[in-house]
Order: structure tokens, then C-alpha cells, then sequence
């Protein structure tokens, strides 16, 4: 298992360091509560639920036996008190959207581009540009498909390696490349349609 | 219903491309599927911009996150942590 990018501030929690909580905290918070409001009817109860966890992680540092990664032992806490406190029930990736993640009408018969892309990558070396498009994904993340949601936040908000987001959400590694595909290629259809320049 | 297997092996065609972008930045496509896919990246003047704007939303996304907690939100949490520890202080008494 490589080396855990928390390693150091859970053996300052275990001390009873409590700048190593609130640190861990800073760090995490966004990310649970975002996940949370997936599961639960309001942010009020998305809140509780994240600071649910947080009380969960203080009572366990001490028997948290570091097989897994901290962010993946704290992601699978907040899930399931998520799920507990929830009206949602997890599904597996829905029939429904499954189609293609560039619409059909895009491609000629041959499959070739007959509206290619709109160009804006060259628009990221750009800091502010880059700070706008960053701004609108976070937007647009949210408004992802619950699982779609977890596995892009997982994965690409908080850089969890595929095989942690797998053993948080207890999916697949297929399902949960599944779910990256899908949540990355709308991400990027809502980008290209605010910032790409038609050419 | 996407024909996405039906092109001659040889020639990986847009539409199938794009449904790889995320196994080729996975790492998770064969040595042969891999060489299709970079094959026809080399010659498609389209293909390359997409798997760029694939690359930007990963790159974009992981530095949404901020580490810094505002000032109230850091006294939020040191307050959680202290009467979780006093709370711990009790009953561990009782």
C-alpha cells in the first residue's frame, strides 16, 4: 500500500493534538459534505451526519489499525452513517445512462467528428480563465449523478488512488471507471459549452 | 445503440476513442488497445484536443481543493475536538 498522505497528522491526533483536527478537518470537510448531500434530504442533516463522523473518527483514531489509507477509513465512515441517516438507497449504475458520453449526432457514420470539440484546454495556462472553468466544474460536480458525484469527488477532487474510492463506495473497479467516465465527460460537455470557442 | 466494435481493427475510429479517454488515463487499456488508441491520436487533427480537455477537468478539479479553513471554521473544530475530550473526561469518571 503506498504511503498515507495523512500519516503524520493521525499520529498527531492520536497524541491529542487538536491543530492535527482541525487540519484533517480543513482538509476534508468540502469533500463530506458534498458526498453527504447525496444521501440525506437537507444540508442541515448533511451536516450532522459530517460532524457525526467527525466524533466517529475521534472515538476510533485510537483503533484505527492503519490498513487502510485515513481518508479511506473516514470516507467509509461518513457513507455509512450517510446511508443511515438517509432516504436513498444506493443503486447500481442506472440503465438509463448508459448511452454514449459524446452524443451520437456528433459523429458521422463513420464515427468520425462531424462537430468536433470546441477548444478551450489551451485556456488553463491562463490563471484566472483556469480559476473560472475550476469554479464552474465544482458546480458542475455537484449537480452530477449521486454515484457519478462520489467517484469524481473521490477521485479527481481529492486525488483518492481508484482502489480507495472502490473499498469506500464498495463498488467495482469496473463500475467505479464506469462512473469516472461518466461524471469526467459531462464535467467536460459543460465546460466546452460555457468556454469552448467555436471554430 | 453505438456501433462501437464494428470498424476493421485496424482504424479506431472517434466515437470509439472518446468512450477510451478514461481506461487510457487509467492505465487500464491492453498494450494493443493502447497502441489503437495513441495510433489514432497521431493522425486525428480532433481526438487530441478532447483527451486535452479530459486532462484540464482532472488537473482543474484536484486543485479545487482548499486546505485553508477559514478562521471560524478552525474555532468550530478545536471547540468539536475540546468537548469531545471533556465529554471523554466524564464519562470515562463516571
Amino acid at each position: 500500500m503506498p504511503e498515507d498522505p495523512d500519516s503524520e497528522l493521525v499520529s498527531r491526533l492520536r497524541a491529542g493534538d487538536e491543530g492535527a483536527f482541525a487540519e484533517l478537518a480543513g482538509k476534508y470537510q468540502g469533500a463530506m459534505l458534498s458526498m453527504a448531500r447525496g444521501y440525506v434530504p437537507s444540508g442541515a442533516v448533511a451536516e450532522e451526519v459530517v460532524q457525526d463522523t467527525w466524533i466517529g473518527v475521534l472515538r476510533g483514531i485510537d483503533r484505527f489499525e492503519r490498513r487502510s489509507s485515513f481518508r479511506t477509513w473516514l470516507f467509509r465512515i461518513l457513507v455509512n452513517r450517510a446511508i443511515s441517516a438517509g432516504v436513498r438507497e444506493r443503486r447500481s449504475v442506472p440503465v438509463d445512462d448508459m448511452g454514449p458520453v459524446v452524443d451520437a449526432s456528433c459523429f458521422d457514420a463513420g464515427g468520425s467528428w462531424r462537430v468536433p470539440p470546441e477548444p478551450w484546454a489551451d485556456q488553463v495556462d491562463d490563471k484566472v480563465i483556469a480559476t473560472k472553468i475550476a469554479a464552474r466544474i465544482l458546480a458542475a460536480i455537484d449537480e452530477l449523478p449521486l454515484q457519478q458525484r462520489e467517484v469524481v469527488t473521490l477521485r479527481d477532487v481529492q486525488g483518492l488512488s481508484s482502489e480507495e474510492a472502490c473499498a469506500v463506495l464498495d463498488i467495482s473497479h469496473t463500475n467505479q471507471r464506469v462512473l469516472l467516465h461518466r461524471g469526467r465527460s459531462k464535467l467536460r460537455q459543460v465546460i466546452e459549452s460555457e468556454f469552448g470557442r467555436t471554430r | 445503440m453505438i456501433r462501437l466494435w464494428s470498424l476493421p481493427r485496424q482504424s479506431l475510429a472517434c466515437q470509439q476513442a472518446v468512450e477510451l479517454v478514461t481506461d487510457y488515463l487509467e492505465g487500464t487499456l491492453s498494450p494493443a488497445q493502447r497502441r489503437r488508441f495513441e495510433a489514432h491520436l497521431a493522425h486525428c487533427p480532433d481526438c487530441p484536443e478532447y483527451l486535452a480537455q479530459m486532462r484540464a477537468i482532472v488537473a482543474l478539479a484536484r486543485n479545487i481543493t482548499s486546505d485553508d479553513l477559514t478562521p471560524h471554521m478552525r474555532t468550530e473544530f478545536i471547540s468539536l475536538y475540546r468537548q469531545w475530550r471533556a465529554d471523554e473526561a466524564r464519562d470515562t469518571q463516571a
